[in-house]
């Protein structure tokens, strides 16, 4: 009796929820196919990979790190370890406070319109993608003809070749980072401001408090969470490496301090068929990625923020 | 009266910083446009910075005189708005079912989705996979590998539970199933949302690059980025242009500048009417479970 109405349950459960299990039916299907079938192709990372075998039929390497260790004493792979790690923190240093100063910034602007201008204005690049900036970079910044260094040379300077030397290079990929993106992460420290109680501000204006001070009593500590959060996870994500932005950009005279994981990967991996070699190259990057998040997570969720699982 | 008088004058700086880097952003863009519409004779002299000199349509003509870009712009245009349409609907089935807390298996279906945030199998097991599924070459690995974000899944979904589940409620004692209860309460509330993540979907597909560079060798699929990426760094000169002795270095600075502006107008057309809804959507990407 009581298994008859425990089944009807069920039955009439499913009655009212198949469509909803109908409608997952498809993501499911997305996620098993294309971000965990191609989990299986990890083994290749311990495997001596045959093209003709497959995955499965490939021979196990000996000894089974061997693609681990032939990596880490590759001198390629620890120029673009090293380059992932040198552009990434660059990138944080300047990356990181920037978008916090241009919301204070922003914060401030008194001109309503004017506001939602600057913002429509300074998100705008977010939305072009690393060709294009690239394409640009590459005609502003020419040696003879660039606009920047026809106005060096009418200035009476030197002219610069800011994409085809070393230290150079690595400023101008941060430089066009920070304009990429500068505008686009004020969005969740604007949020985070609106956010804080407007009777705080009223509060310091009642005991005369200037402009600044305000900022620095009340509206940084109205968002230090957010920072302190976002600070951990920029730091989690330390060896993830994009592709696009350094591929678009990269030379074969900077390559020595250009080429990152990731292109590394795409050069030896898909153009010269190294391919165990490389999926044990990223391996690698994705569980130290891993770990770091985690790592950062927990850590976010210490400072008493959600973190981001 | 005095503080009054300072507080004016902060307002005056503060605007005069922010217009500076509207200058940083625009700036930019404004010098590539005024080179694209000048002459060539103008830009070897380096007479161009943020007017375009000596007017002319030359660039724009001899862009679209090569077939193969044309048909790459067209060819993008109409990826963009199927993987667009697609992956609005993958992103409605993924995060609407996952609001039911009663959902049983709700918990390990989120988790599934969630994982793949974190950990992914990396460039090479992947390359590998589109062998084995025979998409390489095959337009349709340009739309069904990325047609579901779980980033922006987590956007709607954070949206759709800001829904009072009363609204859901009262429909359901109406005897609406849950699949008319998204058509006739869920969708019509999620406007803004959807318009955010259609454009977050329409510029990753317009500016998508490397997927088509690794899967796709075969010319004739390849995206506006893929060959804009040849032009400016001179793999493919315009084919036509070269013909009709339009080869001076100058000159084919004029072309990539044409062709910059060929791949970022249409962004720059549809951003003025998106950018009031974006800001809302990254909001709520904050707010993750």
């Amino acid at each position: 009796m009581k298994q008859k109405s425990v089944t009807r349950k069920t039955i009439l459960y499913f009655k009212k929820t198949w469509t909803l299990y109908l409608m997952m039916a498809l993501p499911v299907a997305f996620a098993v196919i294309f971000r965990y079938l191609p989990m299986t192709n990890i083994a290749m990372a311990f495997k001596e990979y045959n093209m003709f075998k497959g995955v499965w039929d490939s021979p196990w390497s000996t000894p089974i790190f061997k693609w681990f260790i032939t990596a880490f004493s590759t001198r390629d792979f620890w120029l673009a370890l090293r380059n992932t790690l040198t552009l990434n923190l660059l990138d944080l240093f300047f990356g990181f406070p920037l978008p916090i100063m241009l919301a204070l910034l922003l914060n401030e602007l008194a001109f309503r319109r004017y506001k939602r201008f600057t913002q429509a204005v300074v998100y705008l690049p977010h939305f072009l993608s690393w060709i294009i900036i690239s394409g640009i970079a590459m005609q502003l910044l020419a040696p003879r003809t660039g606009i920047v260094n026809v106005g060096l040379s009418h200035l009476g300077f030197q002219t610069v070749n800011f994409l085809t030397e070393n230290g150079l290079y690595i400023g101008t990929y941060i430089a066009l980072g920070l304009w990429k993106e500068m505008g686009w992460n004020t969005i969740i420290y604007l949020a985070a401001i609106t956010g804080i109680n407007p009777e705080l501000y009223e509060a310091a204006e009642v005991d005369g408090a200037s402009r600044l001070r305000k900022i620095w009593h009340v509206t940084l500590p109205g968002i230090r969470s957010t920072i302190i959060v976002l600070l951990v996870m920029n730091l989690g994500r330390i060896l993830g490496s994009e592709f696009d932005r350094p591929y678009a950009m990269y030379n074969s005279l900077v390559m020595n301090v250009a080429d990152v994981l990731s292109t590394y990967v795409y050069r030896v991996g898909v153009r010269g068929f190294q391919f165990s070699l490389t999926a044990a190259v990223g391996l690698f990057q994705s569980l130290v990625c891993v770990v770091f998040l985690l790592t950062a997570n927990a850590i976010a969720k210490k400072f008493g923020e959600r973190g981001i699982m | 009266m005095v503080k009054s008088k300072k507080r004016k004058a902060g307002d005056l700086i503060i605007a005069a910083v922010c217009f500076l880097f509207i200058l940083i952003c625009l700036l930019p863009l404004v010098h590539i446009l005024a080179r694209s519409l000048s002459s060539a004779q103008a830009m070897i002299n380096n007479r161009v910075s943020f007017w375009p000199v000596e007017f002319t349509w030359e660039s724009y003509y001899y862009v679209l005189k090569d077939k193969a870009f044309v048909r790459s712009l067209g060819w993008t245009a109409i990826l963009t708005l199927i993987c667009t349409a697609v992956s609005l609907v993958m992103t409605i089935l993924c995060s609407y079912p996952l609001i039911y807390d009663s959902l049983k298996g709700r918990k390990f279906l989120n988790g599934m989705m969630l994982l793949t945030m974190y950990f992914s199998a990396g460039t090479i097991p992947n390359y590998l996979l589109m062998k084995q599924l025979h998409l390489i070459d095959n337009p349709l690995v340009l739309i069904l590998p990325n047609c579901l974000s779980i980033f922006n899944m987590i956007i709607l979904r954070s949206f759709l539970y800001g829904i009072p589940d009363s609204l859901r409620e009262s429909a359901q004692l109406d005897g609406g199933g849950p699949f008319a209860i998204l058509i006739r309460i869920y969708l019509p509330l999620s406007k803004p949302v959807l318009a955010t993540l259609a454009l977050f979907y329409a510029v990753g597909r317009w500016n998508g690059f490397s997927d088509a560079l690794m899967y796709v060798p075969n010319p004739k699929y390849a995206p506006i980025q893929l060959k804009l990426y040849q032009v400016i760094n001179n793999l493919s000169a315009i084919e036509v242009a070269q013909q009709e002795g339009f080869s001076a270095p100058s000159a084919s600075e004029g072309l990539k500048a044409a062709s910059v502006m060929f791949a970022t107008v249409p962004i720059l057309l549809v951003y003025p009417y998106l950018q009031r809804y974006f800001i809302s959507g990254v909001t709520l990407g904050a707010v993750k479970e």
